[in-house]
């Protein structure tokens, strides 16, 4: 679904993705994990559109994308939720979901998807007429995720969806991500929380300074010694 | 009794016209982050087409024998003259600069401006001459209240204000266009990962507010027919006076920028009544100290931290 070869990223001098190689199947979870400026979110940015990459391709659905707009990438069927959940704390719960749903002109379908978010985020929609800025942390996260899901996407870019959360509203987040992908979304996920990331993907990559180091099922690799020295603590 | 009640509809009048105009200062800075120093030429071309279009029309007269429709029509024709011309200038000037430092996007607004006064002053364009625009609205007494007799055409220049304003609002809670607006200004690469055109927005946002300032120049040359040539210092302090009320009403939030437009206008004209008439500029520039030093985020303004 999609590929991506050799993709090479610089933010002016800095060569922040050094030849990337990942892959992601129809109907999967898989997780890009590694540690603080590793290049995760580089990754993210690039295929969403954000950043043009200097060298490489990406293809998704066998076409090639890198370099088109983001509003473009949003239409060919990928939506990302970004690092540090970029709500809009000006609009209320429910116009955030609207602008989710920019692209798109199908008013019975993206009445239906909001059902469906509502469905996944009962809080949200008890919420619907606030301000996104009066949110807690978790919601902006639920909010964030449900705003990508109203692009109706094929495959969902999640940025450290779990990134300064409690537990208990991790566990829920991590379940969602579940729900999600069995209504059929494939999910990219990047985490900093490699233990909970490797437990609800099939697959999983390590990228360290700008390269994949390991690549393999998120079994296998939780279960590796390399991978449970370096970000799961033991 | 009398003068209280002329002073409220001057007073109004005057105010809509720089709620109008502090409109366009307003939803520019709240996408873009900086000021456009050319948007009160955009109100003064938004007269100086008035007088134009009515010419080329032939209603040349003073005499009120034109078509009740010339208004609407001459009011459409600018409104979409100068939304093209605010369309023109953000695609020329202002979006080659969009990664650039703000300063240097600043000074191009400058630069803008006085491009655009001083060619409009070239004789095979506006001329040095100032111009009398033709009455195209009827000017006669409707009616009396307490001795103040109103005229059709300060009922127009308020109701056209309002119902103006009013459309906004809606364009701005009401339509995908101004969700995508209130999106973009609070944050433009976020706006665009999810789908929103982010430079077509922006255009747009230029076209409204450029099309708002036309209406106010044609409303203001039919209140104020004589209309000065284009490089005239009055233009420039009439957009400033809208400037103020754009950040009195706190800059980038449309709603301060129509309760500021009116209040500065009754401010100055209550103070030209009562106080003294040679001070009105005082009196408009006292209320942008005060507010600036008790409230300096605008009366309707949030405190902000100003992004980078
Ligand atoms: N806007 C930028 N300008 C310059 N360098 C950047 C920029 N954004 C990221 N970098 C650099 O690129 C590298 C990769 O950053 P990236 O944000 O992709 O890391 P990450 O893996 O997502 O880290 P984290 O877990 O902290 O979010 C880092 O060295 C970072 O300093
Ligand atoms: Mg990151």
């Amino acid at each position: 679904m999609l590929r991506l070869n050799d993709l090479h990223v610089h933010y002016g001098a800095v060569h922040a993705l050094q030849g990337v190689e990942l892959e992601v199947n129809q109907g999967e979870i898989v997780t890009l994990i590694g540690s603080n400026g590793a290049g995760k979110s580089t990754t993210l940015r690039a295929i969403s559109g954000m950043l043009r990459p200097s060298r490489g391709t990406i293809d998704f659905e066998g076409k090639p994308i890198a370099g088109l707009a983001p509003h473009v990438v949003v239409g060919l069927g990928i939506a990302h939720s970004p690092e540090g959940r970029g709500v809009f704390a000006n609009l209320t719960v429910e116009e955030n979901l609207q602008v989710g749903a920019y692209t798109r002109s199908d008013k019975a379908g993206i009445a239906e998807d909001m059902k469906k978010v509502y469905g996944l985020f009962p809080r949200l929609e008890e919420r619907r007429r606030q301000l996104a800025g009066t949110l807690s942390g978790g919601e902006q996260q639920m909010l964030a995720m449900g705003r990508a899901l109203l692009a109706r996407p094929r495959l969902l870019l999640l940025d450290e969806p779990s990134l300064g959360l409690a537990p208990q509203i991790v566990k829920v987040i991590f379940q969602i991500i579940r729900d999600i992908n069995a209504l059929g979304t494939t999910i990219l996920l990047v985490e900093q929380n490699a233990h909970k990331a490797l437990e609800v993907a099939n697959r999983g990559y390590v990228i360290e300074v700008g390269k994949i180091v390991l690549a393999d099922d998120a079994k296998v690799l939780a279960a590796s010694d390399e991978v449970r020295k370096a970000y799961l603590g033991g | 009794m009398t003068k209280f009640l002329q002073t409220l509809m001057d007073g109004t009048a005057v105010g809509s016209l720089y709620a109008l105009i502090a409109l366009g200062y307003t939803m520019v800075y709240g996408i873009l982050r900086f000021i456009n120093f050319a948007h009160s030429d955009v109100f003064m071309l938004g007269a100086w087409f008035s007088y134009e279009v009515a010419k080329i029309m032939g209603w040349t007269g003073q005499d009120q024998s034109h078509p009740v429709w010339a208004s609407a029509f001459v009011i459409v024709a600018v409104m979409v003259a100068c939304g093209t011309l605010g369309f023109v200038i953000e695609r020329g000037a202002y979006r080659p600069l969009r990664s650039a430092p703000r300063i240097n996007v600043l000074i191009t607004a400058i630069g803008v401006s006085l491009f655009l006064e001083n060619s409009g002053q070239l004789p095979f364009l506006l001329g040095t001459q100032p111009q009398r625009m033709p009455t195209l609205m009827p000017e006669h007494a409707l009616f009396a209240v307490a001795g103040v007799s109103v005229r059709a055409v300060d009922l127009l220049v308020i109701g056209i204000s309002f119902a103006l304003m009013a459309l906004l609002e809606w364009i701005i809670y009401g339509t995908k266009l101004g969700l995508a607006m209130r999106a973009v200004s609070y944050d433009t690469k976020v706006a665009a990962l999810m789908g929103i055109p982010v430079d077509r927005v922006i255009s747009m946002t230029f076209v409204v507010g450029s099309a708002l300032a036309a209406a106010a120049g044609f409303l203001y040359a039919t209140k104020y027919p004589g209309i000065n040539q284009p490089a005239h210092p009055t233009w420039v302090l009439l957009g400033l006076k809208a400037f103020v009320a754009a950040v009195v009403g706190g800059i980038g939030n449309l709603r301060g920028a129509m309760a500021g437009g009116l209040m500065i206008g009754l401010v100055e004209l209550f103070g030209a009544a009562y106080l003294s008439p040679h001070l009105r500029d005082v009196y408009v520039f006292t209320l942008l100290i005060l507010v600036l030093l008790f409230r300096p985020e605008g009366l309707l303004g949030k405190a902000t931290i100003e992004k980078v």
